[in-house]
């Protein structure tokens, strides 16, 4: 055969192979160390943890007993969290997407400051919220260690990713939409209110809810903040309160296996939540969301 | 009929597949008025962007209850000109705009005036269909809602889509989506829509470009009906479609500056057939006769 | 030719001055700038918060001997307040945790943008999201019951909490973040860079570390940045399996202390306010604000190039 036909076989790159083969052999490690923690993680906690999830676990106030110990209090906490946590950031963060997608001019610096200033509050530890929370709500305003004070400061650490992920929401939305409503005469407000949001509703409540189920597994903000972690009474806005995330850590603190198995059971519990809102919120951008 | 006269032999001047006679003929079958009533009196226009101008030195009339068509090759300004017309321009932030423009007698960018109030009577229908999200009966009613005008809705509804030659194809569908027709009965329906808040001007930037030709003929044969009752300025980049709908024909073309920039100028503006068999400036004769663009 | 008959086309002359003031414009764009006020508000807050108590602190303890002293014992008798300790800890932990995250992060980004079909994709890429929204308590319960006594049983002599189970736990959790923005980075460089070096017949080990990763290594490296500093900012982890006892040391088997783990420990607890104790949990707060505040701006401005670069 002349060289320009050629053997396309490729006997000839052996130690390109091997490179290659080890390369690839590298990456499905780098995928398995991921999904192995997360199997062996879900695993060890079912194991250690399913036979204590039970209504006791479920309904009754924590205690020294093992025996006796449940996590109502801290679940009806978190759930009070979630809602509180919702109609405070959605306004609030949905409104400030809209200033600055359809208001804001661009040009000017403050505007963008603002942007810079929302992703870098994204970025920064929860614990430095929960310094925040300490300082202002907590000694300062004297609101005390509610459970007011833990939503307010959450709201604030979970503000920017809604922020953010309204953005997107309003920014899909096509701007032809927006030039056919304003050549009709509609005012700016209109446009918003009567197009660009009802459009952009799916994507806004994906976003929020995502933001929100992870405000709902933060611990240190909450320890700061006042979250005690013997709580023995159903939480009120303006009580002593506690929450799961806080009673897991509680549970883990202490060195009897016993605790150790509640910590896990309540896990679960945390994790079948986090779990139901994750999945609610996907099912909500496939069924309502939209291509454009 | 009036005669047309070819200064040359008769086929130099074709127009594509459109022979004179047959230009002639669809020129004048719904009668243009005689008297030539100026809705728009535009003085000295020049657009810019953030300091760039892309459309200089502007002049031309506007007539009532005619076509008007603007024509040339892309780049030269046509759409940022026909957005003039309704503050559409006021949505680009560094946009600006010297010159007059006056509407009935009023200065359109005088101090004061309200967008709102110049697109309540000024109109407008995109290049490619931009329906609402929403269901066709909402899609309509979304202007007359915003501006206040909710007395006889639905007759208002039903007003606009026959005006569009649309009622009859979705009576019976109002409550489902605008995004379920087709493309070009979208197009009726944005025109439908704009009819519904009963303007005085209706502007189309290239309003049949994105849709196929049975469509297209059906888009021109209503800019033939609304002229009855509605002044109509089209963009079009199609001279055929020109030479087919419009009574004026303003050609535009593309300045080469010293550096090098391009700024969009008007080049000639007169009645239709002027502009494709007589006209008078070389430029134009050489785009309507193919020569470039 | 009869003039046609004008209907609609003859209005009176039009006033185009608005009826009446839009003034409901203005306090909707009032109202809605308020909320974005909200977002300064936190900002001005935060600063405030830390650094005003930080600089009463600094009246009483010289900076100098805060940076530099290697005794941290602000409740004892007498009070030490030297921060290395704690900054040894972080840093000890950090460092096990990006020995995980940036080689593996890396790996099952590159794996996912250049070798995984699209229907694998649809999988493994929101399993491995999953990891990323685990809440922290629960690695930190996974770091002290599971991994440590594993590594016990095998052999290596570990506290009960120590620096390496936390490290490599939070460098786990922190696969996604580094996984994610790489990816991002790499599907953003274009088509046409990859096509044009498998048409001269390259393998995709050699166009996926000589072509795309180059050409998206501003956005890798941003992925870095934000991974150490999730790593130096993270609380619960290290609180539960790491410990609580600040030393000055970095072998990963012993127990350490990390500036979050004291600001949580000691921020739980009844110090008296005002106390020069207090007022530690906001220096150390005002240290580590300003650790993560450096490495996020740049690891935004890095984003951003490398956006600009591609958009």
């Amino acid at each position: 055969m002349s060289a320009v036909q050629g053997d396309i076989r490729g006997g000839g790159r052996r130690q390109g192979e091997l490179q290659g083969r080890l390369f690839s052999a590298f990456l499905l490690l780098s995928m398995g160390v991921g999904l192995v923690t997360l199997g062996t993680l879900i695993v060890k906690v079912i194991l250690d943890g399913v036979r204590l999830v039970d209504p006791v676990l479920l309904t009754d106030s924590p205690s020294a007993d093992p025996a006796f110990a449940g996590a109502g209090p801290a679940i009806l906490a978190t759930i009070y969290m979630g809602l509180l946590l919702i109609a405070f950031t959605v306004p609030i963060g949905v409104g400030t997407a809209v200033y600055l997608e359809e208001y804001a001019d661009r040009n000017r610096w403050y505007n963008r400051a603002l942007e810079v200033n929302i992703q870098n509050l994204a970025a920064v530890p929860s614990i430095v919220y929960g310094i925040l929370g300490l300082a202002f709500l907590v000694r300062g305003l004297g609101l005390g260690r509610v459970l007011l004070a833990g939503a307010m400061i959450l709201t604030l650490l979970v503000l920017p990713t809604v922020i953010i992920a309204a953005r997107e929401a309003i920014r899909a939305v096509p701007g032809s939409i927006r030039q056919g409503a304003y050549a009709l005469g509609a005012t700016r407000w209109q446009v918003v209110w009567r197009q660009v949001l009802p459009a952009a509703t799916p994507g806004i409540a994906t976003g929020s809810i995502l933001a929100v189920s992870r405000a709902i597994g933060e611990t240190a903000p909450l320890l700061l903040v006042g979250a005690l972690t013997y709580v023995a009474f159903n939480p009120t806005l303006l009580g002593d309160f506690t929450a799961l995330p806080v009673q897991i850590y509680q549970w883990t603190s202490r060195s009897q296996a016993e605790f150790r198995e509640l910590a896990a059971a309540a896990i679960i519990v945390l994790l079948a939540i986090l779990l139901t809102l994750n999945a609610f919120a996907i099912w909500l951008r496939n069924r309502y969301g939209r291509k454009w | 009929m009036t005669e047309i006269e070819t200064p040359r032999e008769a086929p130099s001047v074709n127009i594509g597949d459109v022979s004179l006679e047959n230009v002639a003929e669809r020129q004048r079958p719904s009668a243009s008025p005689e008297v030539r009533d100026a809705v728009f009196q535009v003085k000295d226009v020049t657009v810019s962007y953030s300091g760039n101008p892309a459309l200089t030195g502007v002049s031309l009339d506007i007539y009532r209850n005619y076509v008007t068509a603007f024509i040339g090759p892309s780049g030269c300004g046509k759409s940022t000109f026909i957005r003039c017309f309704n503050h559409m321009n006021a949505l680009i932030p560094g946009a600006t705009i010297d010159g007059t423009i006056m509407y009935h007698d009023q200065d359109l960018y005088g101090p004061e005036v309200d967008a709102v109030e110049v697109r309540k009577r000024i109109g407008m229908v995109f290049q490619k269909p931009n329906p609402f999200p929403k269901t066709i009966y909402d899609n309509i009613a979304f202007g007359p809602r915003v501006l206040g005008m909710t007395d006889n809705l639905a007759q208002r509804v039903e007003s606009a889509l026959q005006q569009a030659a649309l009622w009859d194809e979705v009576k019976d569908r109002l409550k489902s989506s605008a995004l379920s027709l087709s493309g070009g009965q979208q197009q009726r329906l944005c025109i439908a829509r704009c009819l519904a808040v009963e303007p005085d001007v209706i502007l189309m930037d290239e309003p049949a470009s994105a849709l196929d030709p049975i469509a297209t003929t059906r888009i021109e044969d209503l800019m033939h009906e609304l002229k009855k009752n509605y002044t109509i300025v089209v963009v079009t980049h199609n001279m055929q479609q020109a030479a087919r709908v419009a009574d004026m024909t303003a050609f535009f073309s593309v300045n080469q500056g010293a550096e090098g920039q391009r700024t969009g100028i008007l080049v000639e503006y007169d009645a239709t057939p002027k502009i494709f068999t007589q006209p008078s400036d070389k430029r134009t004769e050489d785009y309507v006769t193919g020569r470039f663009g | 030719m009869a003039a046609p008959e004008i209907t609609a086309g003859a209005k009176p002359a039009p006033r185009l001055r608005a009826s009446r003031r839009r003034y409901g414009e203005d306090v909707v764009k009032g109202v809605l700038a308020l909320c974005a006020l909200v977002s300064v508000a936190t900002t001005v807050g935060i600063v405030v918060a830390l650094f005003l108590p930080a600089i009463e602190f600094f009246r009483t303890i010289s900076v100098v001997d805060y940076l530099t002293g290697t005794n941290w014992t602000p409740l004892f008798e007498p009070a030490s307040f030297g921060v290395v300790p704690l900054i040894v800890g972080t840093l000890s932990v950090t460092l096990w945790a990006l020995l995980m995250c940036i080689p593996f992060g890396l790996g099952a980004a590159i794996y996912l943008s250049e070798y995984a079909g699209g229907r694998t994709r649809k999988i493994l890429k929101p399993a491995l999201e999953l990891l990323a929204g685990i809440p922290t308590v629960v690695y930190g319960f996974f770091a002290l019951t599971f991994v440590t006594p594993l590594f016990r049983d095998l052999g290596l002599g570990l506290e009960v909490q120590n620096a390496l189970a936390a490290g490599i736990v939070m460098g786990v959790m922190l696969i996604p973040t580094v996984a994610s923005i790489s990816e991002d980075a790499m599907s953003a460089v274009p088509r046409d860079l990859r096509d044009g070096a498998y048409a001269l017949g390259s393998t995709r080990y050699q166009v996926a570390t000589r072509i795309v990763v180059p050409a998206a290594i501003s956005g890798i490296v941003a992925s870095f940045v934000l991974a150490i500093s999730r790593a130096v900012g993270e609380t619960m982890i290290v609180l539960l399996a790491a410990g609580q006892r600040p030393n000055l040391t970095f072998d990963p088997r012993d127990a350490i202390e990390t500036m979050t783990a004291f600001i949580a420990a000691t921020g739980q607890g009844d110090v008296p306010i005002d106390s020069i104790e207090y007022k530690t949990i906001f220096a150390v707060g005002a240290t580590l604000f300003l650790a993560t505040l450096v490495m996020n701006l740049f690891s935004i401005r890095l984003v951003r190039k490398f956006r600009e670069v591609y958009e």
